[in-house]
Order: C-alpha cells, then structure tokens, then sequence
C-alpha cells in the first residue's frame, strides 16, 4: 500500500489497473479525459489503451473485448455518451463476459459542456448499474467494485464521476498489486447476436437482475448512514462532502445518508434509513434521482425536501454555501448568508482564443471573404474554435453538437436559399462525427462550404491524437489519413488547402470557395501553437506610425495586443509573430521586433 | 488542523502546477490534502482558481466563502476576485501585475487595477505584495511566474512547511532541463518576499 496525491482521475485509472483491465477506449472530453492520460502515464505492459474515433467506437471497442472475458473500460463525458447510446442499450440485453466499465463524467455547472444531462438517469434508462463517487478516492475503490459487479451480472456498469470528483485531488491509498483473470476466450454462442426473440427474454432477465443488485448495493459501504438525528440527509456525489462539512462545522444534529449507487436504488439500507428519520432533506446536483427514489419509498408516509419542494437548484454546480442554506432552511435555523462588503466591478474574463492561434486568421479570412455575400451564415463545432463566437470575431453563429456545424449548415442552406452558410469544423471533430455530414451535403448536393480548421490535434482537450496525426494514443506510429483525400473520397470536387497565416492566398481560397454553387471545402491547416516553441521574434508597434485607430484590436481581438495610451502596445510574452496584425493595420504600423529586445 | 489556500490567475499561468506543488508537499509532511482545479475551457485565458485544503479528510474540496487562509495571487483583479472566500485574518502573496481581457481592450469591460491594489491592501494587512513578471523572466522564461510566486509564499512563511519541501518536489514534478532555471525562479520569489518581511 502506498499514499499518493492523485486527482480523481488520475485515481480511477489505478483503480482500473488494480482491477486487471485489459483494454481501455474513450474519446477526450472534460472533464474525463485524464482518466485514459494517467492510464497512458501508467505505461503498464498489460494495458491496451486507444483514443478512439468517437464515443460509439470506443464503446463497441471495449465491449469486443468484454465480450472474450477480458476486463474492459470505456471513458467519455456525458454528452460522449449521448453518441454511444445506440450501442450501449443493445449491450444492456447483450451483456458482456468480463467485467466493462462505462465511465461517464458529468459536467455540473456547466463547466465545458453543452448540457447538465444526468447520466444517472442514463443509468436507469439503460437499467444499468451505476456507481457516484464523492471523492478520488472513493472513485478508486468503487471502480473497483464496478468490474466486479459487472463480471458477476455480466452486465456493462456506470461509474459516473462529476467534475469536482475528476478534477479534485485527494490523498489516496494505492494497492500494490493487481490481480490475475483468466485468458480471454471468446466463446461462440447465439447470445452474442441481438434478435427479437432474444431481445424479449434478455429484457426480462434485465428487469429480474434489478432487485438482486439494489440487494447487493445495500450491504456495500458506498451506501451508508452515520449520526441519528430525527432529521434525514440523503445526499450523493459531491454534494454529500458539501453536507458533511457543513453538518461538522455547526454540529447539526442529523442523520446523513450517503447514496453511492443510485440505480438500481439500495432500497433495503434507504428503508432503514428512513425508519430512523420523520423528514428528509435530499442533495444531489441535476436530476432529482434520488429524491424520487426516496418519494417512491416512502409512498407518502414521511416529507421528503428537495428539488421538486424548492429548497435545491436543479440546474448548475451546487456549492458548500447553497448546501449550508438548504440544510439551516430545512432545520428551521436562521440563516444568514456570509455579509460580503461591496467589491469593485471586476471585468469578465472568458476563454479566448489564444495569441497567434491559426484558428483566428482561418474566421477573419472567412468573415473578408464573405464581406460582400447577402446573408453569411457561420456555423460553428465543438473545440477550441467555438471561441470565434466571441467579439470582435463573432463567427460562430450556430453550435449545437459535435459534428454538427455541417449538417445544420445544410439544414439552413435548404430552408434559406438566399443565405451562404459556412461551417467550421476542427480536425478531430471531423474524424469523431463531422464525415457523414460531407457524405450528406455531396448526395444532396447542397450549396455549403466546409472549413475544416486542422490543427493536427485535439486541442481543446490537451492535444490527444486522432487519425490524422500519423500516432495512436501509446506512441506507435499509425497510417495519418489525409483529410483532403478523404473529403475526396466523399465526393467533394471543390478542394482548396491553405496556410490561414499566410493571408492573400488563403483570403483568395476562401471566396473561391463560398463563390462556388455547390458543396465546396477549404482545409485551413496551421499547428496548434500551444505546443510550439515561440520564436525569437515577435510584432511591436512603431509608435511613430501608430495613428491609434485601434483596428487590429477591433478587428481581431487578439490578447497579445492591447491598447497603451491612445496607442497598441504588444504584449511581447503572449505574441507568436503569427504576423494576422499586418494585414488589418492600415498605416503600416506593425514591424517585426525581437523578443528579448 | 484544517487549512484552506486559494490560488488565483489566468488560465495559462500555470496554477495547476503551483497547485500539485504544494499539494505534494503536504502529502510528503504526511498531511491530507483535497484540491479542486479548473481545467478545460477556462484554461485558454479564462479566469482560473486552485483550491488547496490540508487536513481535510470530512472538508470540500473547494474553499468556502471566508474560509481561506491563504491567497496566491498570480494576477491582480483575479487576486481581488477571490477576497470573498477569505479570512478576516488571512495572509496572502499576490503578483501586482496586470493581464488585461480582450474586453477590456476592446472598450466593454473595465480594469480597476487601482480599485482592486487598494482592496486587497485593505484584507492583507501583513500581505506580500510583488511584481512576478520581471524576476520569472530574471529566471530566464516568463512561464517560471508559478515557481517565483511559490518562492515567494515560502519567503512570506504562509505555507505549513519549509522551503525544502518545496524544492524536493520540485525535483520530482520539474523535467530535469528546465529545473536550474525554475530554481532560479524560486530563489528569486523567496528573495523577494523576505525583503519585504
């Protein structure tokens, strides 16, 4: 046994590995990529690990290998999960041989993230098992438990951490060793292959195995209860350290009762729970799953507080304060929120694109080109890219899901045929989900124009590979697809490939481009420059030219660049020497400097 | 004893690294520790905050409102920020530099940096108050600004354990060519913080 400070994710991959997984898939999305880094960090011999192509993929992939006895884990955030759903609720009857863990990280808040869905109810959709840590290293003790469970029912398990699970640290204990499982063996069997008839019998088995495993979930130590209070907490994932502290820090006198596995429900240790209490309080972020739980249980016999009674929010992160509120609200305490004394304004400081990001020049380029046409219409994708929303650059008039940006373009373009829509879409989002929109828009030969802003790699997630990198996910070197051949291959005859920082030329490509009646394409291919060295140049202002008009800044909202007494000034630590500036100063102001200078 | 620190800056300062610095420290004394760091979108120039909790098995890991002992704070207004979530007697080393938003230069935001300076003076009466930017790139790299701010909460004496804890760590988490120079970095923070001392 050795301690270690590990962040919850970092927790679930050991715990992965002192469970004997074999094959691990998943795609990047925060807050659960570093669940598949710490397993690469790990470099252990036994492990197969793959960034896969999309959430689906990586789910079938870990499913495969179930499939022959070997342990398997798939990772992915919630909104990963909604494209893995079509696999997922056929492997619910399939089943698997060894035990697979889905691990789905909620985004509360949200944080980075489309939607506040609850996997949870994802959970009880599929009726699956789920496990809700509170904490890292409650994370690396259930995941634990979650292959086991999933071996013993043959059944696929959640383990669904939040982000302030994922991406606290805590002190955890480590055990030294893993244990062994026996050699994959894929037995052939027509259970493997999903038909009506075996989908109506596997259904009742589904429904026959809840109440065993609610049984089981209700001798586990994730579900427990401590104090003896006449008053019940029932509370899970986060929220219950945010009650506990509360609870110690004002010495309330409750009975708290923690839910570890919401669905199927432990509905044995929740009966003696309730026995103990006259009233319950429920704290959970999102959906009101185990305040539902908790009303169905008690069929009207005891108050059960919550969402659905108003004391809780069910939308954003919940907080030590919101739970302390609730809590005093509950036990008829007065409350006093903590007086703060007026603080001064402060500006809002949202993500921006970075100084000298490719992608910048690649939506100032387009916005030119599109200068003239009537209606342009920018629709946007899922990455770094959906800053362009931002002033001064506005460029993301839509964005809705990965992949998506194409599509609805084409939506757009059909239903308003006056408007010229333009969709962005990033290299590993057009590999996850972006080609069968290309496929769609040449069959149906809708008159849209595609930028597919390569960056060659996943950056909004911490620079993952994907297929056109030329590596996989462990180091080895793999075949990098071309992405203009594959937009080729779609059936895309108007192709053009630009440098976005060398500007007339990709300006000329661009109004080619949406000039065109007819699907057309433009790869806007520049690195990532968060991974790159910055050079020994950079831009500075020649004062005596700079009329301080102030353009490049309104123009590009670049941070590098920032107003200095009527005048620019650059921010000489952030600039790339990208060189965007020069094209937008009208005077001729923006010289080449050294960075040292 | 229970011991909560706030970290404060812009996403790419490098707080997450400041962050698991201290946190591996504690460790190392022995100690429990809880964090809680913003990654993801925020990291591209966004606001960001470390928590740091020791000796907090049954705590959050997010620092309350008035519950933090310490500040770190890498940026001024995003140090000013955080005043909510401190003690009435909390310490603090706080960077006085600016990092002024994009809309803050394109005219639809305001930076009182005057405004916050005077606030934070106000709350940290004993604090440490230092311009970071110049001794990181002393150091030889802007991006050292993390390890000359922990030097120099070590020269404040805010943290629950020395100096050597920190270099030791630093050994471990610091990729051996790039250690001389955030060594540097570190001796140059302390040396600035004890001057004030």
């Amino acid at each position: 046994m050795t301690t270690r400070i590990c962040m919850g994710n970092e927790a679930i991959a050991l715990g992965a590995i002192r469970a004997g997984v074999k094959i691990v898939a998943g795609y990047p999305g925060t807050p659960s990529t570093e669940i598949i880094e710490s397993l690469l960090a790990e470099k252990n011999p036994e492990v197969n690990i793959q960034w896969s192509t999309n959430e689906k993929t990586a789910l079938e992939v870990a499913a495969g290998a179930a499939y022959t006895g070997a342990r398997s884990l798939v990772t992915m955030k919630q909104v990963g999960l909604n494209v893995a759903t079509d696999p997922l609720m056929s492997l619910s009857y399939i089943g698997v041989k060894g035990g697979m863990v889905v691990a789905v990280a909620d985004d509360p808040g949200p944080w980075s993230s489309q939607t506040e869905q609850d996997t949870r109810h994802f959970a009880k959709f599929a009726n699956l098992p789920v496990f809700d840590p509170s904490t890292p290293e409650e994370a690396y003790q259930m995941i634990r438990q979650a292959f086991d469970i999933s071996e013993e029912f043959s059944l696929p398990v959640f383990l669904r951490p939040t982000t302030r699970v994922c991406h606290a640290s805590a002190t955890v204990e480590i055990d030294e060793t893993a244990p062994t499982h026996a050699e994959p063996n894929f037995e052939k069997k027509p259970e493997w292959v999903i038909f009506p008839a075996l989908s109506y019998r596997k259904h009742g088995e589904l429904e026959q195995k809840q109440k065993i495993i609610s049984d089981r979930f209700s001798a586990l130590p994730f579900n427990k209860i401590e104090g003896n209070g006449q008053k019940g907490v029932a509370a899970s994932g986060i929220a219950w350290l945010y009650a506990k502290e509360v609870i110690e820090e004002h010495a309330l006198d409750v009975t708290l009762f923690k839910v570890g596995t919401p669905h199927p429900f432990p509905d044995k240790k929740a009966q003696e729970f309730l026995s103990g209490v006259d009233a319950v309080l429920v704290i959970e972020e999102l959906d009101p799953v185990l305040e539902e739980a908790m009303l169905l249980l008690a069929a009207g016999t005891k108050e059960i507080y919550g969402k659905k009674t108003g004391h809780l929010p069910y939308n954003g992160e919940y907080s030590y304060e919101l739970v302390k509120a609730a809590l005093f609200k509950f036990l008829g305490m007065a409350y006093e929120p903590t007086a703060c004394e007026e603080m001064p304004q402060y500006p809002m400081r949202p993500p921006v694109l970075c100084a000298g990001c490719p992608h910048r020049a690649s939506f100032y380029e387009v916005k030119i080109a599109a200068k003239n046409i009537k209606k342009p219409i920018f629709c946007g994708d899922i990455g770094c890219y959906t800053l362009g929303n931002a002033a001064p650059l506005n460029m993301v008039d839509t964005c809705l899901c990965m992949g998506a940006g194409i599509t609805i373009a084409q939506g757009l373009a059909l239903a308003e045929p006056g408007a010229k829509c333009v969709a962005f879409i990033g290299d590993s989002t057009f590999f996850h989900t972006g080609i069968p929109g290309v496929i769609n828009a040449v069959y149906q030969n809708t008159d849209v124009t595609i930028v597919v802003l390569d960056n060659h790699t996943t950056a909004m997630t911490g620079h993952q590979p994907h297929p056109g990198t030329g590596r996989t996910a462990m180091g080895a070197p793999a075949k990098a697809l071309d992405i203009e051949t594959m937009l080729r291959a779609c059936g895309v005859e108007k192709i053009y490939t630009v440098d976005p920082l060398n500007y007339e030329p990709a300006l000329a490509s661009f109004k080619e481009a949406i000039e065109f009646n007819g699907p057309s394409a433009v790869i806007a291919k520049s690195p990532c420059i968060v991974q790159m060295k910055k050079p020994d140049t950079v831009r500075r202002i020649a004062k005596e030219t700079c009329i301080g008009c102030l353009k490049c800044i309104k123009q590009l909202g670049c941070p590098a660049l920032v107003p200095d007494d009527g005048k620019v000034e650059v921010v000489k630590s952030l600039c790339t020497d990208c060189g965007l500036c020069v094209n937008v100063c009208p005077v001729g102001a923006i010289k080449r400097g050294e960075r040292n200078a | 004893m229970l011991k909560s620190i706030v970290i404060a800056g812009v996403g790419g300062q490098g707080t997450l690294l400041a962050s698991k610095i201290i946190s591996m420290a504690a460790q190392q004394e022995g100690l429990f520790v809880r964090t809680s760091e913003t990654i993801g979108m925020a990291q591209r120039g966004g606001s960001v905050s470390s928590h740091i909790r020791i000796g907090a098995q049954n705590a959050s890991p997010v620092v309350p409102l008035c519950h933090a002992d310490i500040l770190l704070g890498f940026e001024l207004a995003e140090a000013a920020r955080m005043v909510p979530r401190l003690k009435d007697n909390a310490l603090g080393v706080i960077n006085t530099d600016k990092i002024i938003p994009t809309n803050v230069s394109l005219g639809t935001g305001k930076y009182l940096a005057e405004e916050y300076f005077a606030l934070l003076k106000r709350k940290l009466p004993h604090g440490c108050f230092i311009s970071a930017a110049p001794l990181a790139l002393e150091a030889g790299d802007a991006r050292t600004l993390n390890i000359v701010m922990l030097g120099a909460a070590c020269g404040a004496k805010l943290l629950p354990f020395g100096d050597d804890a920190i270099r030791s760590v630093m050994k471990e988490c610091i990729k051996p060519k790039l250690l001389a120079m955030n060594e540097r970095a570190f001796a140059l923070g302390l040396e600035a913080a004890c001057k004030q001392a």
